[in-house]
């Protein structure tokens, strides 16, 4: 599934930003964070008003007209060849590997593909496009990190949040065991097999608290509601956050949310 | 070859309610024994492939494994006739059979031409698909297991929960309790104790068995080899101890030539047990000759359709009959760790099971299998010829709910799953997010009224708390920014 070879483009002077709708709706401090950080790499960073979703919930629900009535929409929003960002490898993976599929026979078939070759995950770019350096401000502290499976197995980008962690010189990365098992959200699943996905996700808080982390930060927010939701509610010391809101708070000099 | 008619089975009283899927996970969840028997047996064997495969390059091997699995299944019908016809030079007898119903009447036959009484059975997951054993017992011939596995589930009157590994959800306890039981044996938590008795009790079965039955891992057309993978020495006897040797197989294991099982046999054992090697590898070439000393009288092939031609029939489903049933995708599945593989109710439990029994089984019976998966992509992953599990999984959630506009849903049972109100909301949801003003409406106006949001939704805050949506949209906060 992970492309054999991944071509990085140069470095470009813009870029799309396709926030995502859980991003937009539950957690844009993590949207804010991940343009922030491409504009302080002297980004100028787009934001097409008119996107919602990329369709993936029907898509993987088995309602595939309805996902292609939306994914249609976010087919006009990229007119410009530069690449489309995506602060999720859920969503960065539905329209980079699902798309094409989707549009197949349509007559959105070309410009599928087309925006499909321009998707890359946020950390992805800034790490092998951007080849960010980053100088950590923050307390030393010490965090896990949950790479959700699209991250790791659609995008191919595994190795990415690491080596951002890495450059954190009061960051200590622990790794939970099992690090690459799913934590059982699956978007419908967790709702249609309510206990397979509650059994999954609290080995995933279990093993994430036996790193003796206090927090953890993850890829995307998928992920991040079912583990930091199952933490608060069952009352386990591990809290959660984006990978990028966490990035972005140890590197800028203070709440320069704009 | 046509389509399959499983549904009228013989053997009703032994019959499982796939749709009954629910309950039987909740019971898998709740059950610490079963949890802790998957949870280690399953990071056991994930450890095992992980060495096995070191220094390898496992991408192209797996490559070469996709490839060749391809271009046999690309020429299935030739290859089948080429097999047939390399078989019977050799002098093996070919059958060949439409459903399991009619793969049992067959392998009857012959029991019933020989006068046969006593089979010993060597492991074989399509016997499993026929339902062969309960199916001789009632026509008077008594069909042992001689795989360990094999032998402990049918003392215990189960079925196999792994395609490899069929007492997988048993410790050993609860197999030294079994055997005491049925057999008599002390009760011991040495294992090779254990083994030995049952090892004890297999031996005279073997000496008198009328018929020896087995599965086949590989069929080679150019030929007419049949490789049989197996670790216990008991294959190896089941098709050369008694005077008539019955192989069943599926139609799709067939390759094209001898040097195709060298990458498929070291994908094979390195996915399934991360052994280098089994411990036998058979290659039956046809019955005794007159001047050799041992092998059987009389070979037979029966080659099962069972749904297999109508998967065929489907470009992309296709890809579902490259699997060579390393169980690799259940090994790795967080879902067949938690849950085990009776709660599937399906004779191949997990990924493949989950991709496969649809067909077999009709996707009304098995509306719940192609959902019971996050989608985590672990499966693809480990596959040794790389099945698109996954991209399978959506394709049959599509079906059932009955396919779309450009893709008429087509397995049987299709639509199964499509409930009005479902489909309602799903449309609604698309008719909102297509039209971007009526989105950001939507979305704001729930960033200014959260405070309304619901403590609870359904399922999710069983285990979790609610997300909670942010005071302003990410649409909002660029708006503010003048973007």
């Amino acid at each position: 599934m992970v492309d054999p070879i991944k071509v990085y483009p140069a470095k470009p002077s813009k870029v799309y930003f396709y926030g995502t709708c859980l991003v937009d709706m539950f957690y844009p401090d993590a949207g804010m964070a991940g343009i922030q950080l491409l504009e302080r790499e002297g980004i100028q960073v787009i934001y097409p008003v008119d996107q919602t979703c990329c369709g993936q919930p029907a898509y993987t629900s088995g309602y595939h007209d309805e996902a292609r009535a939306v994914a249609h929409a976010q087919l006009g929003l990229f007119p410009e060849d530069w690449p489309i960002v995506v602060p999720s490898g859920s969503c960065g993976g539905m329209m980079r590997k699902h798309y094409p599929a989707l549009f197949k026979d349509t007559s959105d078939e070309v410009a599928a593909a087309e925006i499909a070759g321009r998707v890359w995950e946020l950390t992805d770019f800034l790490v092998n496009v951007c080849h960010i350096k980053l100088d950590d401000l923050g307390e030393p502290t010490t965090v896990a990190m949950h790479t959700s499976c699209s991250a790791r197995r659609e995008m191919g980008v595994a190795e990415v949040g690491p080596k951002l962690l890495g450059q954190l010189k009061n960051v200590n990365l622990v790794e939970q065991i099992r690090a690459e098992e799913c934590c059982g959200f699956g978007g419908t699943f967790a709702v249609r097999h309510p206990e397979i996905s509650g059994a999954m996700v609290s080995e995933k808080v279990d093993t994430l608290v036996d790193t003796g982390a206090k927090e953890f930060v993850t890829t995307d927010c998928g992920c991040l509601m079912n583990i930091a939701g199952y933490a608060e509610k069952n009352q386990k010391p591990v809290t959660g956050q984006h990978i990028l809101s966490f990035l972005w708070e140890r590197t800028s000099s203070g709440g320069e949310q704009s | 070859m046509s389509e399959t008619t499983h549904g009228s089975s013989h053997h009703s009283a032994h019959h499982i309610d796939v749709k009954e899927f629910h309950p039987r996970a909740r019971a898998a969840i709740h059950n610490p024994q079963v949890r802790q028997n998957f949870r280690k047996a399953m990071d056991g064997l994930m450890t095992k492939r992980k060495s096995a495969f070191e220094g390898w390059d496992l991408e192209t091997l797996r490559d070469l494994g996709a490839n060749i699995r391809m271009r046999a299944l690309a020429s299935l019908p030739d290859l089948l006739e080429q097999l047939e016809q390399k078989l019977t030079e050799n002098g093996i007898t070919v059958h060949w059979a439409t459903d399991g119903d009619e793969a049992c009447r067959i392998v009857r036959d012959i029991c019933v031409a020989r006068d046969a009484k006593t089979a010993i059975k060597g492991k074989s997951m399509v016997s499993e698909e026929m339902e062969l054993n309960h199916y001789l017992e009632e026509q008077g011939i008594e069909a042992l297991e001689s795989d360990l596995g094999e032998y402990i589930v049918q003392l215990a009157e189960e079925t196999p929960s792994h395609i490899i590994m069929p007492a997988i959800h048993k410790n050993t306890g609860e197999i030294s309790q079994l055997l005491h039981d049925k057999t008599g044996t002390d009760l011991s938590n040495d294992v090779e104790y254990l083994t030995a008795n049952a090892r004890l009790q297999l031996r005279e079965k073997f000496r008198n068995a009328d018929v020896g039955i087995s599965g086949v891992n590989f069929a080679v057309a150019e030929t007419g080899t049949l490789c049989l993978v197996e670790n216990e020495g008991n294959g190896r006897m089941t098709t050369t101890v008694p005077p008539c040797h019955i192989a069943v197989t599926g139609i799709e294991k067939v390759v094209p030539n001898l040097e195709d099982v060298t990458a498929l046999l070291a994908l094979l054992t390195r996915s399934a047990t991360g052994q280098h090697i089994t411990t036998y590898f058979n290659m039956i070439s046809g019955p005794r000759k007159p001047n050799e000393m041992d092998g059987p009288e009389e070979v037979h092939v029966v080659l099962v359709d069972n749904g297999r031609s109508t998967i065929y029939q489907d470009d992309e489903l296709l890809d579902t009959l490259r699997c060579i049933r390393c169980g690799a995708c259940m090994n790795h599945c967080p879902v067949y760790t938690r849950v085990g593989g009776h709660t599937y109710g399906t004779t191949y439990p997990g990924p493949i099971g989950k991709i496969l029994m649809p067909h077999m089984v009709g996707l009304d019976e098995g509306r719940h299998l192609p959902t019971a998966s996050s989608l985590c992509g672990a499966c693809g992953e480990v596959c040794p010829v790389k099945i698109p599990i996954p991209d399978l999984l959506v394709r049959l959630r599509q079906e059932s709910v009955d396919g779309d506009k450009l893709h008429p849903a087509k397995v049987r049972g299709h639509g199964a799953k499509r409930s009005s109100v479902e489909a309602m909301i799903w449309k609604g949801w698309s008719w909102m997010h297509a039209k971007p003003g009526l989105y950001r409406l939507g979305t704001s106006l729930g960033a200014r009224f959260r405070k309304l949001q619901p403590g609870k939704i359904g399922a999710w805050t069983q285990y979790r708390t609610a997300p909670k949506l942010a005071p302003k949209t990410l649409h909002e906060r660029m708006k503010e920014r003048g973007q």
